[in-house]
């Protein structure tokens, strides 16, 4: 019967197959609380009743996801706001920081690209300012800006700006000289070249540091949250941490996975549209 | 004597060879193209035929020398010299249509979209890309149709002079010759002056008014200029038959195989280095006292 069922059709049912058998052994290993009858005295007395803090099962994952999802825009205050706003922080956050470093990036990249001189010369800053973890900069931003929304943006900025920035100088680097000829044979000025020849010649190398770039600022906005407070997905993670509640932990960590996912298939659709085979 | 159309005078080109020397290539080439002539140059690899190609689209410089074409130096690249090269030079990213337009657009800025859709679409037309064929991108299409977009979007934009670098290098032999008659056949609608690098002698005679043969490196040059007395038009299997294609046939072989060999290396002398013209003609040979009796080479409009 599975034989008639194509590869995609297959695979699917496999990742469910995967999914159940995943969250049965999951819930079947979290050990049940005990109720308060079946304890002897001592145990009682010691606060063998209380509830105790564990990972909780899948099956109180989904009851949570279920209530936050079904409200997610509610704002009770600065410690209870609904998923969705947290999120939006995030993603505004990560959104400012990377078009700010793509309207640098790209347009420097693409000088450097065309000057081999230029791209000898900015190599070595870019070699070391490239492997500096970005929240190592918040210090330093948070002085500098005295602001700390502002320095979470920044930090977005200056991670997601290397991989835009080298990966704009290689695509350009590398397009190919026959097709820069045939712009120069057709007489096309400077910036008629960049545009019609060398940008869609350099854009699929272009849109991969695009999507390296969100990719990693994504990863890195759970983490400048998580210092900086206050709001945000990441903001979230940790006060959630502190309250001791991992049923919400768990859920945005998945929640976390999801957006990261949504924002690279963004990018997935853009690279293939941009794509062309030589 | 009046200059011609294209004319290259004392072209050497000279690289460094590593060794802190340098390496001459050519030297003190010179020679003429007419106006609405079909020439082929022909000559084994590292003759700088390649670099005499790139001079004339204006890709790179001599180190010394000059070329004008209709009075006018030659000095970076132009529209007026259309280039059509060994490996087609399509932008892959565009449609095949899109390809000639991009070189239409560039040649008539002034023009409306619909007259530059119009314009191309003829030109695609003319080397048989017709219908839905011309949507498609360059690696849908076979390396014979690709060539074909790429003579299209040349001939479209009627430059005054057509580079052709090797356009037929990369096909293979049945596809070659359908491509060559498709060439002669929008070629011949037009006054279009044609300079083209080749390998393949059959196809210089097929094609050509002239030939010019170039001798080995270092030290090359342009010995000699071949007529080709042969009427047009010109079909690839009825040339064959004519009293004059074997011993034309003959003279080009006999100079590749063995004279650009023995005539190879030998320094100049400063003097000017012009291709000394060759006319083989069994049917009408030329009368003792010089008087030329033979047909036109050129046919206007098949």
């Amino acid at each position: 019967m599975l034989d008639s069922l194509s590869v995609n059709k297959r695979a699917a049912l496999l990742s469910i197959v995967m999914l159940v058998v995943g969250l049965l052994i999951w819930e079947a290993a979290i050990p049940a609380q005990q109720a308060v009858g079946e304890l002897t005295e001592y145990e009682r007395l010691t606060g063998g009743g209380a509830q105790k803090a564990g990972v909780p099962p899948p099956s109180q994952v989904a009851v949570k996801a279920w209530q936050e999802l079904s409200n997610p825009f509610y704002d009770a205050g600065p410690n209870d706001k609904g998923i969705g706003i947290q999120i939006g922080y995030s993603i505004y956050r990560v959104l400012a920081g990377y078009v700010l470093a793509a309207l640098i990036a790209i347009p420097f990249g693409f000088l450097i690209g065309m000057s081999s001189v230029a791209y000898k010369a900015f190599n070595p800053f870019i070699q070391v300012l490239r492997p500096i973890s970005p929240l190592a900069w918040m210090p330093l931003a948070l002085f500098i800006i005295q602001d700390s929304e502002a320095s979470a943006i920044f930090v977005i900025f200056i991670c997601s700006i290397w991989p835009m920035l080298l990966n704009t100088a290689f695509g350009v680097a590398g397009v190919r000289e026959d097709w820069v000829n045939v712009a120069r044979t057709h007489e096309l000025g400077p910036f008629k070249t960049a545009f019609t020849v060398i940008l869609p010649a350099a854009a699929p190398t272009i849109v991969t540091g695009m999507r390296i770039s969100i990719g990693i600022a994504w990863l890195v906005i759970v983490a400048a949250e998580m210092l900086v407070g206050g709001t945000g997905i990441g903001y979230y993670v940790w006060n959630e941490w502190n309250n001791l509640d991992l049923t919400s932990v768990i859920f945005s960590i998945l929640m976390i996975g999801v957006v990261g996912m949504l924002l690279d298939s963004i990018f997935g659709v853009l690279q293939r549209a941009v794509a062309y085979v030589e | 004597m009046p200059k011609p159309f294209l004319s290259i005078e004392r072209l050497t080109q000279k690289y460094p060879d590593g060794q802190g020397g340098t390496q001459t290539v050519f030297e003190n080439a010179s020679f003429g193209i007419e106006k609405g002539e079909f020439v082929c140059i022909l000559g084994h690899s590292g003759c700088g035929k390649s670099t005499i190609m790139n001079i004339l689209a204006g890709l790179s410089e001599p180190t010394t020398g000059a070329v004008t074409m209709d009075g006018l130096e030659v000095s970076g690249p132009s529209l007026d010299r259309g280039v059509v090269f060994q490996n087609y030079s399509l932008l892959p990213w565009l449609s095949a249509l899109k390809n000639v337009t991009f070189g239409v657009k560039a040649r008539n800025r002034d023009w409306s979209a619909d007259r530059v859709e119009t314009h191309a679409r003829d030109f695609l037309a003319k080397v048989g890309l017709e219908g839905d064929v011309v949507h498609r991108k360059p690696s849908q299409l076979s390396g014979g149709m690709r060539q074909r977009v790429s003579i299209a979007r040349a001939f479209a934009n009627q430059p005054k002079l057509l580079l052709l670098d090797e356009p037929f290098g990369a096909l293979d032999a049945l596809t070659r010759g359908s491509i060559q008659e498709e060439l002669l056949k929008v070629w011949s609608g037009t006054e279009q002056t044609v300079f083209m690098i080749t390998h393949d002698i059959d196809e210089a005679i097929l094609l050509a008014d002239r030939i010019l043969l170039m001798t080995n490196g270092p030290f090359a040059r342009v010995a000699e200029s071949v007529e080709i007395t042969i009427p047009r038009p010109r079909r690839r299997t009825e040339i064959v038959e004519h009293p004059n294609y074997y011993a034309i046939r003959n003279h080009l072989v006999h100079f590749l195989g063995q004279r650009s060999k023995e005539m190879a290396g030998q320094q100049g002398d400063d003097a000017d280095q012009r291709p000394e013209t060759v006319r083989i003609d069994i049917v009408n040979p030329a009368k003792p006292d010089g008087e030329n009796t033979s047909v036109p080479l050129r046919a206007v409009n098949e």
